[in-house]
């Protein structure tokens, strides 16, 4: 092992050796270390290139803050987590890393030129150069910035692994299980209230694992840890989940969670899950987040070996590892001369403290003059020396060696999360930080987490917080007190520096995961932005993957001194979760593949498949599209299926139809008031076709209406208009008309149907069918009747979406299977041939039937769409009636339903294609319509298309244009029926 | 996710709903005898308060249905819910 490691201390497993390999290189480290604490102990502080500049970089922190280290860990070519602070990422044996944004090499990255060329890269630089020419964005800028300048690769393949989720409630939900968090959960238990606790490290105990010289209660630290732990593991009515990272506090006290189950194993069990996310639902909340300590700014602070004072602290006492062997510490504050003094008592040696503020500390200095370490005070840092890793820093006018620079300016508490539910910030003096205010939900934030530090107080703090929280959870508990002695040691407050003047050609960065520095600030604020939202905007800073956790406070500072402003007065930028990156796939859950969206199939699924059938996605629905049988594409097929429809029988499952039973007394009223037609001379027995409009007077829906008894109607709806028309229905029934007794169930599922169409579709049927008679004069178009077909119960409807002799036999689902087979059977002699939805779309569009929300788009009245013969002219009002009288409504120059034919009759036209008038335009060309359906037809030898023109049935006979790009296509206005117009089929 | 009161249910969570819009809008009884702009402003124009907001909601995964609730749309509090025909609380 390396002179890094100390030979004891820390809570590292020195029995357990972890081998790893970062950057193809192997190396050793201990069960417990993180892929930091490993890399540290092995000397390596260089971990990645830098966003922007691709400048070297290396482990600033010891925790979720980490700007720097991010890394991609890869288990094989599926499981390649890119973005991973080696931070958070927990050792296990063969572990396998790689830096990020390097090429080639981490140690040589030719990226490195961004760097030297900085000059022409300030804040702004892609919004003031790359803007002309305008095509070059997409084909050539973005793609070469987004190349040059980033983060981690995504994974190319489908990510294996499983994701669950879970729901939970509790009474308190506590965030953090450092001492204020603990003691909030110890308190809010003993009132015996339903606590969880989360933290997102892979052990409780926040601060109190970097081995605190402390005794609490007459306990050491650690060992009171382990008492808290084993009294709330014991307590069946808490759940203490460590690995367990609260990334979003939602409305009414709904958190997002996210547990890492897996990762820090080397060989997880196959199958099981790696996260879980948790949607937690608490009563109470207590934030007892921490807080974070802040960089310094000053040049060269980005060099690798430059880190954070406490972050040092942690890797010696939690983890045995030293960070360097000679360090300078830079601070605004006091907390960094305890720091300094306990990493020397650790064999680091201390060349010096420097100090950048005025005026001279007192007690602080004193022990660390008193330990033999050199204080420089009112310092100033000029810069940094060394190439991959710091070797000098000049401070003033010395050069002082070293391999490791300690910085500190405090700590700002993580106010993120209570940020995040909308609860108010105020600025605190005595913090010298943004801290909670006024809660916007039960939150109770707590310890450092509201600017209260030092370990008795945030005992205190927390313990009052799970008090406060019981009680409102209903659970009033008995005080709680901690006892803390020994020489006590917690993050203090944040000293804020302003920014230090960078020189020429050197760098002093504010937030080093964007490569934003602070002249990239000033020149933000000289080119006129005043608001911190726009300067976050302007710069990038703070909108990395670390949401700016250690820059945050510098820039404020920074952007307060160059307006002439205190901070308060600038105020903070908006906090959003999640506090760290989540995996799509906790988001996702078991929500993939077959289980993203149901999958919805007929009572007639499996004899389709049996034949053959190609399906299509019609919302949720399968839906057989054509049959092809051996060697035929969908043209042959279909053209195949039309021919037989026309000239003989065709089957078709219907069954997807939207169906709503509308029962009651005020069923016929209800169905007048709603739909345009008049239903009140339709008799028992008798069906209308439908159209229902929104009260803006555009189509919505449309359907076959049956009117089975006086108070009892079949409505059938499109496909995929069932649920919203229900919805509409709903709607009117309970907030518009209550004084009508309806009833309105939902009754697609329980119906399968059965289109029989053709010529001989009487003559197929009329051996199925009993207790109905079939002949034209008993059973009429639109009519409908109940008998029994083939066996089983249901009603038979005549009615025709193909402009053919046609049925509808509707039977209740369980049956629909034998019914559709004992009718191709039947109708073997006959050539009966089932068809599927495109062959369905030709035949109707042949006989210029519209389809709602093909034909139509929510822009097109009846009238429009050449059904304004439905509308029940004589009823006082309908649903759309008022706005149809619009005098712009009932304007002949509206794009209106015409048919359009090609002078070639094999050339068909495209969906969606635009019309205009005259040949020969220059774009943009005056549009005056749209292609809205378009087919080869077999049945008529030509093509066919509908379209909206406008004011187009004033244009029959006109010749149009159909610009594409291989050229215009003319085309002649037509009525929209090319089948049959007379419709003597539909009454055979 | 907003936890919402059904005054036939009670506490369920936001997925159960449907929003519905502005409450308290009624169809006029007589439409054909308003102007063409009181129309359009029936059909189109919907308060934005900043503050307390009437509004429906329908338990539409739940028991079907609507009712009416009064939403702070600054901090997604809910002052109350009550049903289709009462007054607001």
């Amino acid at each position: 092992m390396s002179g890094y490691r100390t030979a004891q201390g820390g809570r590292v497993d020195r029995a357990r050796t972890h081998r790893f390999r970062f950057d193809g290189v192997d190396y050793e480290g201990l069960a417990g270390d993180t892929l930091a604490s490993a890399l540290l102990a092995n000397g390596v502080h260089l971990v990645g290139r830098s966003f922007k500049y691709h400048r070297p970089r290396g482990i600033v922190t010891a925790g979720a803050e980490e700007p720097n280290a991010l890394v991609t860990v890869r288990r094989d070519a599926a499981r390649e987590t890119p973005n991973l602070r080696a931070t958070q990422v927990e050792l296990y044996d063969g572990l396998e890393a790689h830096s990020q944004n390097r090429w080639p090499s981490l140690w040589f990255d030719v990226g490195r030129a961004n760097d030297v060329l900085s000059p022409v890269f300030p804040a702004g630089f892609y919004y003031k150069t790359f803007m002309w020419p305008r095509a070059a964005w997409a084909a050539l800028y973005e793609p070469m910035i987004r190349r040059a300048a980033g983060l981690g690769r995504a994974p190319s393949q489908p990510d294996p692994d499983r994701y669950v989720q879970r729901y939970a409630h509790c009474d308190v939900l506590v965030v953090g299980a450092g001492p204020a968090g603990l003691a909030a959960a110890l308190a809010a238990a003993a009132g015996g209230a339903r606590v969880i606790l989360a933290d997102e490290q892979a052990e409780p105990g926040g601060s109190l694992l970097d081995g605190c010289p402390v005794s609490i209660d007459g306990e050491m630290a650690d060992a009171w840890l382990a008492w808290s732990l084993a009294e709330l593991a014991g307590n069946p009515r808490v759940r203490v989940m460590p690995r367990t990272t609260a990334f979003g506090y939602f409305p009414h006290n709904n958190l997002g969670l996210v547990e890492r189950l897996t990762d820090h194993l080397a060989d997880p069990a196959a199958g099981r899950a790696r996260e879980r996310l948790w949607q937690v639902r608490a009563r109470e909340v207590v934030l007892a987040t921490g807080a974070i300590e802040q960089p310094l700014v000053f040049p060269g602070n980005d060099r690798p070996g430059v880190m954070l004072a406490g972050a040092a602290r942690s890797y010696l006492g939690r983890y045995g590892v030293r960070a360097g062997t000679r360090a300078v510490v830079v601070t605004t504050t006091d907390g960094a001369y305890r720091a300094a003094l306990e990493l020397a008592k650790g064999g680091i040696a201390i060349a010096a403290i420097a100090d950048l503020r005025a005026g001279m500390p007192g007690a602080a200095a004193d022990a660390a003059r008193d330990a033999g370490i050199e204080i420089l005070a009112g310092a100033t840092v000029r810069g940094t020396g060394g190439g991959l890793r710091v070797s000098r820093i000049d401070i003033d006018g010395r050069r002082l060696a070293c391999d490791l620079v300690l910085m500190s300016a405090g700590h700002v508490p993580a106010v993120h999360l209570f940020s995040q539910s909308r609860g108010r910030l105020t600025w605190s003096d005595a913090a010298r930080s943004f801290v909670p205010s006024q809660p916007a939900e039960r939150a109770h934030p707590a310890g450092a987490a509201r600017g209260v530090f030092g370990l008795a107080a945030a005992l205190a703090d927390g313990a009052a917080a799970g008090l406060a929280a019981a009680r409102g959870s209903g659970h009033p508990a008995p005080a709680m007190r901690f006892e803390v002695s020994g020489g006590e040691r917690l993050p203090d407050a944040a000293g804020v520096a302003a920014a230090m003047p960078a020189g020429r050609g050197s760098k002093a960065f504010v937030d080093f995961q964007n490569d934003v520095t602070a002249r990239d600030l000033a020149l933000a604020s000289r080119e006129g932005f005043r608001s911190i939202e726009h300067v976050k905007r302007y710069t990038t800073a703070g909108m990395a993957t670390d949401q700016g956790k250690t820059s945050s406070l510098n820039v404020l500072a920074i952007v307060a001194g160059q307006l002439g402003r205190a901070i308060p007065d600038v105020g903070h930028t908006t906090f959003r979760m999640p506090y760290t990156p989540v995996s799509f796939g906790s988001l996702a859950g078991l929500a993939r593949g077959a289980l993203f969206d149901p999958v919805r199939t007929t009572p007639m699924h499996e004899p389709a498949v049996r034949r053959g059938a190609v399906f299509e996605d019609v919302g949720q629905w399968k839906r057989a599209r054509y049959f092809p049988r051996a060697g035929e594409d969908m043209r042959a097929a279909v053209a195949r299926e039309c021919r037989a429809v026309r000239a003989g029988a065709g089957v078709f499952d219907a069954s997807t139809l939207g169906k709503i039973a509308v029962c009651g007394p005020g069923a016929g009223e209800f169905l007048n008031r709603l739909y345009v037609n008049d239903f009140s001379g339709l008799a028992p027995g008798r069906s209308r076709y439908g159209i229902l409009l929104r009260d803006d007077g555009f189509v919505y829906d449309d359907g076959v209406i049956a009117r089975l008894a006086p108070d009892r109607f079949h409505v059938t709806t499109t496909t995929g208009g069932a649920a919203r028309v229900l919805a509409m229905m709903e709607d009117y029934r309970q907030t518009e008309w209550t004084d009508l007794e309806v009833w309105l169930t939902s009754v697609t599922e329980q119906w399968a149907v059965i289109a029989v169409q053709g010529p001989l579709a009487r003559q197929v049927l009329t051996p199925l069918v009993q207790g109905i008679d079939l002949q034209p004069a008993a059973l009429p178009h639109m009519a409908v009747a109940e008998g029994r077909v083939a066996g089983a119960p249901g009603l038979l409807f005549r009615v025709s979406f193909t402009g053919e002799l046609g049925y509808e036999i509707n039977v209740p689902a369980d049956h629909g299977r034998s019914v559709w087979e004992a009718v191709c059977e039947a109708g073997t002699a006959a050539g009966i041939t089932p068809y599927g939805t495109e062959t369905m779309h030709v035949l109707r569009a042949e006989k210029g039937y519209i389809i709602v929300g093909q034909d139509t788009d929510g822009t097109a009245t009846p009238l429009d769409a050449g059904l304004g013969w439905a509308i029940g002219r004589k009823k006082p009002d309908f649903v759309g009636k008022r706005s149809l009288e619009r005098a712009s409504m009932q304007s002949p120059d509206r794009r209106q339903l015409v048919g359009l034919r090609t002078l070639d009759a094999g050339t068909v036209l495209e969906e969606g294609a635009q019309v205009v008038e005259t040949p020969g335009q220059a774009t943009p060309m005056k549009v005056i319509g749209h292609v809205t359906s378009s087919y080869a037809s077999a049945t008529l030898g030509h093509s066919i298309a509908l379209a909206m023109v406008a004011g187009g049935r004033a244009r029959e006979g006109a010749t149009l244009y159909v610009p594409m790009p291989a050229g215009e296509v003319p085309v002649t206005v037509t009525r929209p029926v090319f089948y049959d117009p007379e419709g003597a089929r539909l009454h055979a | 996710m907003l936890l919402i009161h059904c005054p036939y249910c009670g506490e369920r969570p936001e997925i159960e709903f449907s929003y519905g819009g502005q409450a308290h809008l009624a169809r006029p009884a007589r439409p054909e005898e308003l102007s063409d702009d009181d129309w359009a402003a029936y059909l189109y124009l919907r308060d934005n308060p900043r503050g307390l907001h009437a509004e429906r909601w329908r338990h539409v995964r739940g028991c079907g249905r609507f009712f009416n609730a009064l939403r702070d749309t600054t901090s997604d509090r809910f002052a109350g819910t009550y049903k289709v025909g009462e007054r607001a609380p």
